[in-house]
């Protein structure tokens, strides 16, 4: 170390020398977030409020002709409602279908067997290949010409026509009127992310004190009881947090239906709506004030949730 | 447990007979919905395209075929796809990320474990803006600069896009890992003389092996998957497209038949899947890091 009074005009005392070595190891951290998120965010929401377009960005200047022009069309216009509806519909039931999926995976892997490495390994492909090879195959396999599942679906369960899951947005399941496309996106979404909650859960029901159970065993609590009493309390706080994380992760979600259906047929959630009027249309301001709506609402929900649950919680 | 003499169908006994079979149906379902695809999309790319038109149904191939892989990775001159271009954009960005994130995420992680600073606190709710922030949004933003500074098309642009995206788990995850290396340790090395610098590099860094291969693996793998920023800086160069970037526009063309084009899908899943297994211990103990404690 360099005795403090060397340079008696930088470093007074090691605390003040430790701050600074802190900060200045910090800055290239801070300068890239600050460059590449934080600058960029500041100007997304300035955009949502001017009347800018690809083609006359160059001359849109950061100050003046601020309007509200850009939350009036967005709002007014006729597909916005449902596509905050669809977004709702996908990520709540996204969401819940991973969880539960992930729930049921842990508690069947809880314990060893044989060959459960393998197990483990094959339930974590999802998660791990690239959205982009996972939702073609996703495509192939449904594919209404060639795809296995109707291949099977026409031969083995007698369907009376190929069925196009991902062109198609209305179907009908026994006898229902169902929605096809988003349902088939959201499959889609609970089979790509239940892994992400198969190891959080995992991870802590192997992590339970076994005293507990074992009591509630020489008292006689049968498997259903210790699970409901036993088990699941003590899961409350990560399923809470795998609920917070996929929610908000499926609600901003662009890749996995933009790659499936390209939001056709009632799948269009916002963020594919931002995509099309940013890409199709070039009105980047238009854009800029569907995603910040997009974002609004999801502080909105997070505050909600959180403040129901910190009234809940321990 | 049931030690008592009685054979009697108890609630106890019936839940357990259930719950044992039950659990093997999972089993079998959970591996069957996720090994499937997976097969599919490998036992397709080994077929030629007519054996699928005439036997869709059919679970192996008539006969195996590589034909596909080669159409798939040549160049577009030699009547290919090109993916080997494509391997290469990808595999260089992956890696430029990986180096630069680690280089700009370490001093930062170690600087929020062991220094105190002013605003070490607040650090953690930027990472975590950051992390939470809708992706879309940043997407608007940094495809207008990007275009008026003509980084649209380069690979640099996305680099910095990629860094900026991993920096936040990168940095928790590290800190979280120098925070349990012995500060003990790093003292001795400074009594012996070793500067703040030179102590991470010879002490600290040499411990924290295990978290520098795990946070590398995942930057690598989110850099190797990422498809929206790579959709919109990249598109209309085709000699610049990722993996990803490049099967998502080819799988819409009619003209090229889809058992190459699963072909491309298995060159793009393979490498990260062996990454990951190669890893996983690693990898995985640093997402759930945490969940252990409720």
């Amino acid at each position: 170390m360099t005795p403090a009074r060397t340079f008696p005009r930088r470093s007074r005392t090691l605390r003040g020398q430790e701050s600074r070595a802190g900060l200045v190891l910090i800055s290239p951290t801070l300068v890239i977030t600050l460059v590449v998120v934080i600058v960029p965010m500041a100007w997304a929401i300035m955009l949502a409020f001017q009347d800018a377009r690809l083609i006359n960005i160059r001359y849109t200047g950061l100050l003046g002709n601020y309007t509200l022009g850009n939350f009036a069309y967005v709002l007014s216009e006729p597909g916005f409602w449902g596509s905050l509806a669809t977004t709702l519909v996908y990520t709540v039931a996204g969401t819940a279908l991973s969880i539960g999926g992930g729930l049921a995976a842990a508690l069947a892997l809880r314990s060893g067997f044989r060959g459960r490495t393998l197990v483990r390994a094959s339930i974590l492909l999802p998660y791990v290949a690239p959205v982009v090879a996972a939702t073609f195959v996703w495509e192939v396999m449904l594919d209404p010409r060639y795809g296995i599942a109707n291949v099977l679906g026409t031969r083995l369960l007698g369907w009376d026509d190929p069925v196009a899951f991902l062109t198609q947005a209305e179907g009908t399941f026994l006898g229902v009127d169902v929605p096809l496309a988003l349902l088939t996106v959201i499959a889609f979404e609970a089979w790509r992310y239940f892994p992400f909650a198969f190891l959080f859960i995992l991870a802590r029901l192997q992590a339970l004190p076994r005293d507990l159970d074992e009591a509630a065993l020489v008292d006689g609590a049968t498997p259903v009881q210790r699970f409901a009493h036993v088990t699941l309390p003590q899961l409350g706080r990560v399923i809470a947090l795998l609920a917070v994380l996929r929610f908000v992760f499926t609600f901003n979600k662009f890749d996995d239906v933009y790659l499936l259906t390209g939001g056709a047929a009632g799948t269009e959630v916002v963020s594919v709506r931002v995509y099309n009027l940013l890409t199709a249309r070039g009105d980047i301001g238009a854009s800029a004030a569907q995603a910040l709506v997009l974002a609004v609402v999801l502080v909105v929900f997070l505050t909600i949730y959180l403040r129901f649950f910190a009234k809940e919680g321990p | 447990m049931s030690t008592a003499p009685a054979r009697r169908w108890t609630r106890d006994r019936v839940e357990r007979a259930v719950l044992g079979v039950l659990r093997w149906v999972v089993i079998a379902v959970l591996v069957v919905a996720t090994a499937f695809p997976f097969y599919y999309m490998v036992m397709l790319s080994l077929r030629d395209i007519q054996d699928l038109i005439l036997r869709p149904g059919a679970l192996l191939p008539s006969e195996i075929t590589i034909g596909t892989y080669r159409e798939v990775l040549a160049s577009e001159e030699s009547g290919g796809q090109g993916f080997l271009t494509f391997i290469r954009n990808s595999a260089l960005i992956a890696i430029a990320a990986v180096v630069l994130t680690l280089a700009i995420a370490i001093p930062g992680a170690y600087a929020v474990a062991r220094l105190r600073f002013f605003g070490r606190r607040q650090v953690h709710f930027l990472f975590l803006a950051v992390y939470l922030f809708p992706a879309i949004v940043l997407a608007i933003p940094l495809f207008v600069l990007f275009t008026m500074m003509g980084l649209r098309g380069s690979l640099v642009g996305l680099v910095l896009v990629y860094i900026s995206q991993t920096i936040p788990v990168t940095a928790y995850m590290l800190r979280n890992y120098f925070e349990t290396v012995p500060a003990g340790v790093e003292e001795a090395a400074a009594i012996d003389g070793c500067g703040r610098l030179a102590t991470v590099w010879r002490v600290t860094l040499p411990l924290s092996k295990p978290a520098l291969m795990a946070t590398g693996l995942y930057v690598f793998m989110i850099a190797w998957n990422e498809f929206l920023f790579a959709l919109l800086f990249l598109v209309e160069r085709r000699e610049k497209w990722t993996v990803s970037l490049g099967l998502s526009q080819l799988a819409g063309s009619i003209e090229i038949p889809t058992t190459v084009l699963m072909a491309g899908s298995v060159v793009l899943t393979l490498p990260i899947v062996i990454l990951f297994f190669a890893g996983e211990r690693l990898l995985t103990e640093g997402l759930t890091a945490g969940a252990e404690k409720g």
